[in-house]
């Protein structure tokens, strides 16, 4: 069984983010990039998979400039097995990162393909969902368990107020959340090993996908600070206030 | 132009997300319709007829919509959506399950999580967990756009008078099953739709001192919340977050207590009308962000709080 994993290179987490002074976008000179969070927890998962001894392969999927290389070494010091670079220069947007997926899956034929829920820059949270409709296999989307059995996945799914548990037939598309796992942390040894593993390069031309993107940004802005407000001197101080001057309790 | 508002609901009741939702399609304009999908959708459709400015609530209701899968509704929604120039839903994890899908259907970008329509093919949505905003362009021919659930007030839940109309197409993938769900029961108001939360950090030091914000979320009528350190810490569980990576809140007034105020607790809270901290360190960040902060110890604070309430 073979488990596809995209991932994206991403400001690293722990940077605090700077706009541009023209506001023409975020400051990434100089900036630390990684694995996008959420794409981790992906790739740990599939690895787990393989360890368990349900997946046979783990393939690292990136779409995007040359300088993605280096987050696929990442995955395959984690545990995946090769990688595939989709190269483009272009602005990688959603729609076009799930077309040339779904490209790739039509030669990969992977039985499982298991996306972070969200890319911590861009916060759109639509890929996987828009390579599951492209390809038309069914998703699971912000995991927190999964279980494959019997040519199914059951997943536990974090939704709005609790949780729900769906079966979805293989071949079937993941989405992860926070809660899946928690990643492991490459060792030495594993780096060594990765730069040995194969990754090959192709393009969105050779795979016959247009990614270019439709949406366009016009600026991008800080956001509005909020002013601080008093210190009160004690509980009684504050209930007084709330109640007289905010008017937000009785 | 005409907008297609997706409701979100759960086969009972209209999610006050979803009028969130109608009032960003009043700003842009045009003919608004409402499509319900789902089962057994009698007070729902009612619901969305009674929302001023809907001209039309179009009802798909049928066994197979039950647990809106994906699978099974985003045919439906995309075959509905024929003729509109944009499809709106709201940004929570059901409009985040189908409605990209959707987009990627009819081979259009989708907008995420807006919090302003600057025109009709122009909006503002949060970027790197709410550091910075970004103005978006979309250049495609048809719109679709999740609205986020504090982006605007909702629109009056009565006073209009739409048409209803029943759509009969029965799509099902067989590919996906649903098991099981498990909501959490509470009788305080759902975070996202309460008019005032109290918080509880790191600070509260464990999970049982939460029943300290219980007494004064009774008497305030309050939601009670979390942040990521006291979830991660396991006092609480998960779907009590407020922050970039949990519920996204903007009540009347939001108490924070023993919350530091990292970055992506902010993201979550920080429009709020009045935000109140209580916090025995002078320096945490929340009081940067607070209209009225306390530098006390909570363990001492809130009994009394409570009492003068």
């Amino acid at each position: 069984m073979k488990v596809l994993v995209p991932v994206k290179r991403v400001v690293d987490y722990n940077v605090k983010v700077r706009v541009k002074p023209d506001n023409s976008g975020i400051d990434l000179a100089n900036v630390k990039m990684s694995v996008n969070p959420f794409c981790e927890i992906a790739i740990e998962e599939a690895v787990r998979l393989r360890e368990a001894g349900v997946a046979t392969e783990v393939v690292a999927v990136a779409v995007g400039v040359t300088a993605c290389q280096e987050q696929l070494r990442t995955c395959l010091a984690l545990g995946a097995d090769r990688a595939v670079l989709i190269e483009t220069e272009a602005d990688i947007q959603p729609l076009g990162v799930a077309r040339a997926m779904a490209a790739l899956q039509a030669q990969e034929n992977a039985d499982i393909v298991i996306f972070g829920k969200q890319s911590i820059d861009g916060d759109n949270s639509q890929t996987g969902q828009m390579f599951a409709a492209l390809t038309g296999m069914p998703q699971a989307t912000f995991a927190s368990e999964v279980k494959v059995e019997d040519g199914k996945a059951r997943v536990i799914r974090e939704i709005d107020g609790g949780l729900q548990t769906v079966d979805v037939d293989l071949p079937c598309v993941i989405t992860t959340d926070l809660r899946l796992n928690e990643p492991r942390y490459a060792s030495l040894p594993n780096i060594m090993k990765a730069k040995k593993k194969p990754l090959d390069i192709t393009t969105p031309d050779t795979l016959g996908v247009d990614v270019n993107p439709t949406v366009e940004t016009l600026k991008v802005e800080a956001p509005s600070e909020r002013q601080a407000g008093i210190k009160v001197g004690d509980v009684e101080e504050l209930v007084d206030k709330l109640r007289n001057e905010a008017k937000v309790i009785s | 132009m005409s907008v297609l508002v997706v409701a979100e609901h759960d086969n009972l009741e209209l999610k006050p997300a979803t009028r969130v939702a109608l009032s960003a399609a009043a700003l842009i304009g045009g003919d608004i319709d409402v499509l319900v999908v789902g089962s057994g959708l009698a007070d729902v459709s009612a619901q969305a007829a009674a929302v001023p400015g809907v001209s039309k609530v179009i009802v798909a209701d049928n066994a197979v919509y039950e647990h809106q899968l994906p699978e099974n509704i985003t045919p439906l929604v995309v075959e509905a959506g024929q003729g509109y120039s944009h499809i709106l839903a709201a940004h929570t994890t059901n409009g985040k399950n189908y409605l990209p899908q959707v987009a990627a259907l009819m081979g259009v970008a989708m907008i995420s999580d807006i919090i302003a329509v600057d025109s009709a093919d122009t909006f503002k949505r949060p970027i790197y967990a709410g550091n910075a905003i970004a103005t978006v362009k979309s250049n495609d021919t048809i719109k679709v756009v999740s609205v986020r659930g504090t982006a605007y007030d909702a629109a009056p839940a009565a006073g209009g008078s739409a048409s209803i109309e029943a759509l009969g197409s029965a799509h099902s993938a067989g590919n996906s099953q649903f098991i099981g769900q498990e909501i959490a029961k509470s009788e305080r108001p759902e975070l996202t739709a309460a008019g005032t939360i109290i918080s509880g950090g790191r600070g509260m030091q464990s999970g049982d001192n939460f029943v300290l914000l219980e007494g004064i979320a009774d008497k305030l009528g309050a939601a009670i919340g979390a942040s990521r350190a006291a979830v991660d810490a396991g006092f609480v569980p998960n779907d009590m977050q407020v922050g970039q990576t949990g519920k996204i809140v903007a009540p009347d007034l939001y108490v924070a207590v023993g919350i530091s105020g990292a970055i992506q607790h902010l993201a979550g809270m920080k429009d709020s009308k009045v935000i109140v901290a209580i916090n025995k360190d002078e320096d945490a960040p929340i009081f940067q962000v607070a209209d009225y902060g306390l530098v006390a110890d909570l363990f001492k604070a809130l009994p009394e709080l409570e009492a003068s309430l």
